[in-house]
C-alpha cells in the first residue's frame, strides 16, 4: 500500500508540474526514479517534521500540490500544530501520506504507533482524513487526491495487506462502500479493518447471522448517510477500527447514529484507552484486542444476543 | 538586563538612543489609537517592530496594494504574529484595506483581530500567532517560487522570544543547507519576552554565531534606524548562495518612554482611558 501511494505520486508528479512531494529523511533510495526524473518536485528533507510541513505549507500557498510523507504519528503528534494552524487555517492542499496508522510498528513500541492519528485529524476544520484497505484502493484514492480542496491526511498500513477491495466498487472520498448486504448486525469498518470485518462477516454467515460490512474509508467528510441507510436494515451495529475508541470511527458513528434518533444496540471494537505497548506484530495485538475475525464475530454475537434493558 | 551580552548591549543602547522622525510617530499614533479604541493589544512587541516594516514597505518590498496577490511580489511575513498592530499601521497606510478597519481592532465581526489573519486581510501573507511557523512557510514559499522571473523575494519577521521555537532552528538548519537566498530573516531583537528579559528567559547570545554556524549571512542593525535598515535590507542577498538573516535591534515600547523595557506593557488587555491619554501624550 505504501509503494503504491508513492508510486502514484510519482505519476501524479509526472502527470502535473504543480506536484511536489517532500520526504522526512525515508528510507534510503525511497522515489529514487521521481527524484532522477523530475528533481524540481522532489524534496528530501532531514528529521524535522514541523519544518517540513510549514514548508509544505509554503509551496501550496505558491499553487503548489504537496505530499508529504513520513511516518504517520511525526505527522499526526509532533507536526500537530503546524497541520492544524498552516494547512488547516490556510485550507491547502497538502496530502499527509501517514505511514503505518494502528499498530503497523507494533514491534517498535508505543513512541512509534499512530493509535489517536484519526481522531485528532478528524477534530481539525477543512481536514480529509481517508483510510484505504489495501493497494489498490489506495491507487484508486490517490487518483482523487490531486483536485481535492484543501489538507488531506491519508492513513496507510504496512504494505502487502491482502487485496479486499472490490474494484468494481470504485472509490470516491467521502462516499462510504457498502461491501456485503446483512440484516443481522451492520459492521462499519475503516482502513485495514475491513479485512477482520470480512471474515467475520464470513464466520457469523457460518453461525446463520446476516452480518453487513460497510466500509467508511473516509473518517471526513463522514458518509453519515450511508451509515443510517446501512444501519437502517439492521438489528445492530458494531464498529471496527485499529484506532483509540476515543473519536474515531465508532465515536463517528455513535454520534451519526444517536442523533439522528436511530437506536439501535450499539458496540465500538478498537483500542480502549491505553498504550498497547505489547511489542508483537500488528495482527498480534489486534488478536489480543479483539479486533481479528474471531474476536469481531465475537463481539457481534454478544450484542445481538445481549438482553435487551 | 545586567546579564546582557556585551556586544548586545552596546547595540541596545544605540537603538535606545535612535530618534524617531515625524513618520514614525505618526504610525505609532496610529498604533495607540487602534489600541486605545479596541482596551487591548501587544503595545511593546509592536513599538519595536515600526521600523522594520517601514524599511520593507517603504523602501524594499514590491508590492501592489490594489493586486495583493500579484505573482510578482515579494512576500512579507510577520510570523511574531502578536506584532501585528504595527502591520496592519502600514498595510492602512498603504492603502490594502480601508483606514476604518483599524479602529474596529478585536470587534465582533472585525477584519483585524489580535493576530494577522491571512484567510480575510489583504496583505496578510500566512495566517501567524502560534510562534514558530513563519520561516518553515516562508522557505516553502521561497523555493516554490525560485527561478521564476522576476524571482520574488520573501522576508519574515521573528521575534527574538520565538526563537526558542525549535520550528525556527529547523527550518534555518534547512534553508541554510539548501542555500535558499531569496529568503531573508529579520530578528526584532527587543532583548524582551513575555516573561523577563531573554538574556535571562532564554538566552540567544551569541545570536549572530548560530545563524553563521546554520549557514546564513548576517547583519546586525540598529531596528530604529530607517536608513540603516534601507541600506542592510536593499543588500540582500548578502553572500550569494545563502540566505540572509538582519538582527534588528530594537527597544521594546520603543517612542513611548515609560512602555520602554517594560515588560508590564507587552500586552495589556484593560486599557482604561487614563492610559490611553498618557500614551497619547507620551507622543506629543
Amino acid at each position: 500500500m505504501r509503494k503504491k501511494a508513492l508510486d502514484m505520486v510519482h505519476d501524479l508528479a509526472r502527470r502535473d508540474a504543480r506536484v511536489v512531494f517532500i520526504g522526512s529523511d525515508l528510507g534510503c533510495g525511497t522515489l529514487e526514479a521521481l527524484q532522477k526524473e523530475l528533481p524540481g518536485q522532489f524534496l528530501m528533507e532531514g528529521i524535522n517534521e514541523a519544518c517540513a510541513v510549514g514548508m509544505a505549507a509554503g509551496m501550496a500557498m505558491e499553487g503548489r500540490v504537496v505530499y508529504v510523507n513520513t511516518i504517520a504519528t511525526f505527522l499526526a503528534r509532533r507536526a500537530l500544530e503546524q497541520v492544524c494552524v498552516d494547512l488547516c487555517m490556510h485550507k491547502l492542499p497538502v496530502r499527509l501520506i501517514a505511514n503505518g496508522g494502528g499498530l503497523v510498528y507494533a514491534p517498535l513500541g508505543s513512541t512509534h504507533l499512530a493509535v489517536e492519528d484519526l481522531a485528532l485529524m478528524r477534530a481539525l476544520p477543512n481536514m480529509t482524513v481517508v483510510a484505504p484497505c489495501d493497494a489498490p484502493e489506495m491507487e484508486r484514492c490517490m487518483a482523487q487526491t490531486l483536485d481535492w480542496p484543501g489538507p488531506m491526511y491519508i492513513r496507510l498500513a504496512k504494505g502487502y495487506d491482502p487485496v479486499v477491495s472490490d474494484p468494481a466498487a470504485g472509490f470516491a472520498i467521502g462516499r462510504a462502500i457498502h461491501c456485503r448486504k446483512g440484516s443481522d448486525v451492520l459492521l462499519a469498518v475503516t482502513g485495514v479493518a475491513l479485512q477482520q470485518a470480512l471474515g467475520a462477516a464470513d464466520l457469523l454467515a457460518a453461525q446463520g447471522v446476516s452480518a453487513g460490512v460497510l466500509h467508511m474509508h473516509t473518517l471526513k467528510p463522514f458518509d453519515a448517510q450511508a451509515l443510517l441507510e446501512a444501519a437502517a436494515g439492521a438489528r445492530a451495529v458494531v464498529t471496527v477500527e485499529e484506532h483509540t475508541l476515543l473519536g474515531g470511527l465508532g465515536s463517528a458513528a455513535a454520534e451519526t447514529l444517536l442523533e439522528a434518533g436511530m437506536a439501535r444496540p450499539f458496540k465500538r471494537l478498537g483500542i480502549p484507552d491505553i498504550f498497547p505497548d505489547y511489542y508483537g506484530t500488528q495482527l498480534e495485538i489486534m488478536a489480543r484486542l479483539g479486533l481479528d475475525a474471531q474476536g469481531v464475530a465475537r463481539a457481534a454475537l454478544e450484542l445481538l444476543e445481549a438482553p435487551r434493558t | 538586563m545586567n546579564d546582557m551580552h556585551g556586544s548586545a548591549r552596546a547595540w541596545h543602547e544605540q537603538a535606545m538612543g535612535a530618534a524617531l522622525d515625524a513618520r514614525s510617530l505618526e504610525l505609532r499614533r496610529t498604533v495607540v489609537e487602534m489600541l486605545a479604541r479596541a482596551g487591548r493589544g501587544h503595545l511593546g512587541s509592536s513599538l519595536s517592530l515600526i521600523e522594520m516594516l517601514r524599511a520593507l514597505y517603504d523602501h524594499v518590498l514590491r508590492f501592489d496594494p490594489a493586486r495583493p496577490g500579484m505573482p510578482e511580489r515579494d512576500r512579507c511575513i510577520l510570523s511574531k504574529g502578536h506584532g501585528c498592530l504595527a502591520l496592519y499601521a502600514l498595510l492602512a497606510d498603504k492603502g490594502f484595506f480601508p483606514r476604518e478597519e483599524l479602529w474596529r481592532f478585536c470587534r465582533k465581526d472585525a477584519l483585524l483581530g489580535g493576530h494577522p489573519d491571512a484567510t480575510k486581510i489583504p496583505g496578510v501573507e500566512a495566517s501567524t500567532g502560534s510562534l514558530g511557523h513563519g520561516l518553515p512557510i516562508g522557505l516553502g514559499m521561497a523555493l516554490a517560487v525560485r527561478g521564476r522571473s522576476p524571482e520574488p523575494r520573501v522576508f519574515v519577521v521573528l521575534g527574538d522570544g520565538e526563537c526558542n521555537e525549535g520550528s525556527v532552528w529547523e527550518a534555518c538548519l534547512s534553508a541554510g543547507n539548501r542555500g535558499v537566498e531569496n529568503l531573508t530573516l529579520l530578528v526584532d531583537y527587543n532583548k524582551y519576552q513575555s516573561y523577563d528579559a531573554t538574556c535571562v528567559v532564554q538566552d540567544l547570545e551569541p545570536l549572530d554565531e548560530k545563524f553563521r554556524a546554520f549557514k546564513w549571512a548576517v547583519r546586525h542593525v540598529n531596528g530604529h534606524d530607517v536608513q540603516a535598515l534601507r541600506q542592510t535590507l536593499s543588500g540582500v542577498p548578502f553572500e550569494p548562495g545563502m540566505p540572509s538573516a538582519v538582527i534588528c535591534h530594537t527597544v521594546k515600547g520603543k517612542g513611548i518612554h515609560f512602555a520602554e523595557n517594560n515588560l508590564q506593557w507587552h500586552h495589556k488587555s484593560s486599557i482604561n482611558e487614563e492610559m490611553a491619554a498618557r500614551m497619547r501624550e507620551a507622543l506629543g
